[in-house]
């Protein structure tokens, strides 16, 4: 039967799936394990089309500026190839080369160089740069990854624009070429490496910045002792209605009680109770569940004190 | 996971209080407890955090700065009891991320860009440039065998010429142009308007051609080859043409004064993409990857160092080589620049300032 709450298990357990299939372990120097997650490539591309827009929008602006600015002086820039311009004209023409420079090179070096590693549209996303050994990032590599980011993107894209027009066909075929080439490039690996990130060494992984959320001791009926606050009546289950399920409900559970909305509790509620054999009320879902969790937690933490734990509630 | 509770608007602007921590004994669950107790000593490792990433080391104080590694092993290994003993999944990945976010600042670079950049100009860019002197004697020979290939095919049939040189930047140097022609090609301009643009759209333009060389290494170096053969043969369809003018010594002169530096960093960044080349087509004892890593990283170094040759290249383009006069003032300017590139690649051997970064580059 698909009731929402067995649609918001199978999606999240998805979820999960694919999130496990990009942890990877650090070991530091001092042997500590940190988890860090692969970023996706869909993130990864995100970020990159939110970073070009922030360059092209500063450059347009830029210009804009230079133009309001000093009007008269951007038309003479403009003709700068011939040699009798005046002086700040061509102060103005080198004011715009270095810009172009700057952008083109000098966004992603500066940005990725700081302390969160990340340009402003990784960190929108919500990804940065990391050393693939578990060693520091050091300034070589990042300028490694951004001097190959020039012939994966930048290149292919300039040539594929200024193609000239009489063999127009063959040249922006082969410019077409040499960018999917480069762009597909994560998808051939599983770590999602581009080819600036296998010269420099670095991969790309999620900087999740979670917040800590209360604990669920002391919310609700957990804090009281399975002892609901609107009826008042007390939920106490025994050993063999808390051996149905295993870790992965407990966390489901966890989330739905978190977040979720008083529709998707009912349908747990009436999930678990046909589950362990119960008769369903109504109208006091919130403190069931509350009871259940903080009891069947109770349960598997102790038996994972001796070792036994229990993955699902098929294990 | 759910909001913490509002704070105060204070907190918004100050650096806050900390909440009073709940009655621990009240909470029913043993693994709650243990997080409860020690959840003062995360947020004060999230808050160190925080203000690192927001600015660098400059906002935070110094007693935290000296507790942080402290409170990061205390997190972590808050972390590795947390994942055998507790089920709560919203302080398992909190830790998680905290345990990461303070990895990556404890771990982080340690010098700024300014402080490597000084390292690299003082002794770094030599060392890496004589880390790769097999690929740039190797990409020697191959620039010196481009241009005679280009002085030959030139030599057999001028039609050659046309196909090496693109039109653009032959301008009136091609051949059947009479020698006075090619003589007002070499000489100089009257006044320096115009020429900082010039040197603008030279080096745009030479740094593109270098990184280009570099980049193309990562196809196991063939194309940076192809690439230098390339120009040299340009290069030497040029020097057959004010050859046959018997212009060759005033067209040597003209193009030393930048050529040296230029071509010198072609050279550099030729070899740099090849150096990647030869590493991932004969890693040795390493991986691929690995190979291709540290390789990758000094000719990530020595390209640096390109790039600021471009620079100079490109001033010295538009200025020295418009304005000095008479070839035996460009023969120097342009030994000058040669002897002072060798000497600063191959003689200049400093004492490393930082032990552990030899450690950290074995």
């Amino acid at each position: 039967m698909n009731t929402p709450a067995t649609a918001y298990q199978s999606a999240s357990a998805t979820a999960l799936a694919r999130i496990d299939k990009r942890r990877r372990m650090l070991v530091t120097p001092e042997g500590i394990a940190v988890p860090v997650t692969i970023a996706s490539r869909g993130s990864r591309l995100g970020a990159l089309v939110l970073d070009f827009l922030i360059i092209i929008f500063s450059v347009v602006a830029f210009i804009l500026l230079i133009s309001f600015v000093a009007a008269g002086l951007f038309e003479e820039m403009a003709q700068a190839a011939e040699n009798t311009i005046s002086g700040a004209a061509e102060f103005l023409y080198i004011c715009l080369v270095l810009f172009l420079f700057l952008a083109r090179y000098g966004y992603f070096l500066a940005l990725e160089l700081g302390p969160r590693g990340a340009t402003l549209g990784k960190r929108a996303v919500g990804i940065r740069v990391a050393a693939r050994n578990g060693g520091r990032l050091t300034p070589e590599a990042i300028v490694a990854r951004n001097l190959l980011r020039d012939i994966e993107l930048f290149m292919p894209v300039i040539f594929m624009i200024i193609a000239p027009s009489g063999q127009g066909g063959s040249f922006a075929v082969a410019g077409l070429i040499w960018f999917l080439t480069f762009m597909l490039f994560p998808f051939f690996n599983k770590d999602a490496l581009r080819a600036g990130d296998i010269i420099a060494g670095t991969w790309v992984v999620e900087a999740p910045r979670t917040k800590l959320a209360e604990a669920m001791s002391t919310q609700g009926a957990v804090a009281a002792k399975g002892k609901s606050h609107i009826t008042g009546m007390r939920y106490e289950f025994g050993d063999e209605e808390l051996s149905v399920y295993g870790e992965h409900e407990l966390q489901v559970l966890e989330r739905m009680l978190r977040e979720a909305q008083p529709e998707a509790l009912a349908a747990v509620h009436a999930t678990i109770c046909r589950k362990i054999g119960w008769d369903p009320g109504a109208g006091d879902e919130r403190a069931f569940l509350e009871a259940f969790y903080g009891q069947l937690r109770a349960k598997l933490e102790g038996d994972m004190r001796f070792g036994v734990r229990k993955a699902d509630k098929f294990s | 996971m759910s909001i913490r509770p509002a704070t105060k608007v204070t907190s918004w602007f100050g650096r806050g209080e900390v909440a009073a921590p709940t009655d621990i004994e009240s909470a029913a669950l043993r693994s709650d407890r243990f997080r409860l107790e020690r959840e003062g000593d995360w947020q004060r490792l999230e808050e160190i955090v925080k203000r690192m990433e927001g600015g660098g080391l400059r906002r935070v104080d110094d007693e935290d700065l000296l507790a942080l590694p402290t409170l990061y092993r205390t997190a972590a290994s808050s972390l590795s009891v947390a994942r055998e003993t507790s089920l709560d999944a919203a302080t398992l990945s909190y830790l998680e991320s905290l345990v990461q976010r303070a990895w990556f600042q404890v771990y982080g670079p340690r010098k700024g860009f300014f402080a490597w950049f000084r390292e690299f100009l003082f002794g770094g860019w030599s060392r890496a440039v004589r880390e790769i002197w097999l690929d740039i004697c190797i990409a020697l020979v191959v620039m010196v065998a481009g241009a005679v290939v280009g002085w030959i095919l030139v030599a057999r049939d001028t039609d050659w010429y046309y196909r090496l040189v693109p039109l653009g930047l032959a301008d009136t140097r091609v051949p059947g142009a009479s020698r006075e022609e090619l003589m007002s090609t070499l000489a100089t301009e009257t006044d320096a308007g115009g020429l900082s643009a010039f040197a603008a759209g030279l080096f745009s333009n030479n740094a593109g051609v270098c990184i280009l060389a570099f980049a193309l290494g990562f196809a196991f170096g063939i194309p940076s080859l192809m690439l230098l053969i390339h120009n040299m043969a340009m290069l030497g369809a040029m020097l057959w043409l004010f050859h046959e003018a018997g212009l060759i010594t005033e067209f040597s002169a003209w193009l030393s004064v930048h050529g040296t530096t230029e071509l010198f960093g072609i050279l550099l960044s030729g070899a740099a993409g090849l150096h990647i080349g030869r590493s991932m087509a004969f890693p040795g004892k390493l991986s691929v990857l690995d190979a291709a890593q540290v390789s990758g990283r000094r000719a990530a170094v020595v390209m640096v160092g390109v790039v600021l040759m471009m620079v100079i290249a490109a001033l010295l383009e538009a200025f020295p080589r418009q304005l000095v006069d008479g070839h035996e003032s460009r023969f120097v300017i342009g030994g000058a620049f040669l002897t002072f590139w060798l000497a600063y690649f191959f003689l200049y051997r400093p004492r490393r300032l930082y032990a552990e970064d030899a450690e950290a580059e074995r």
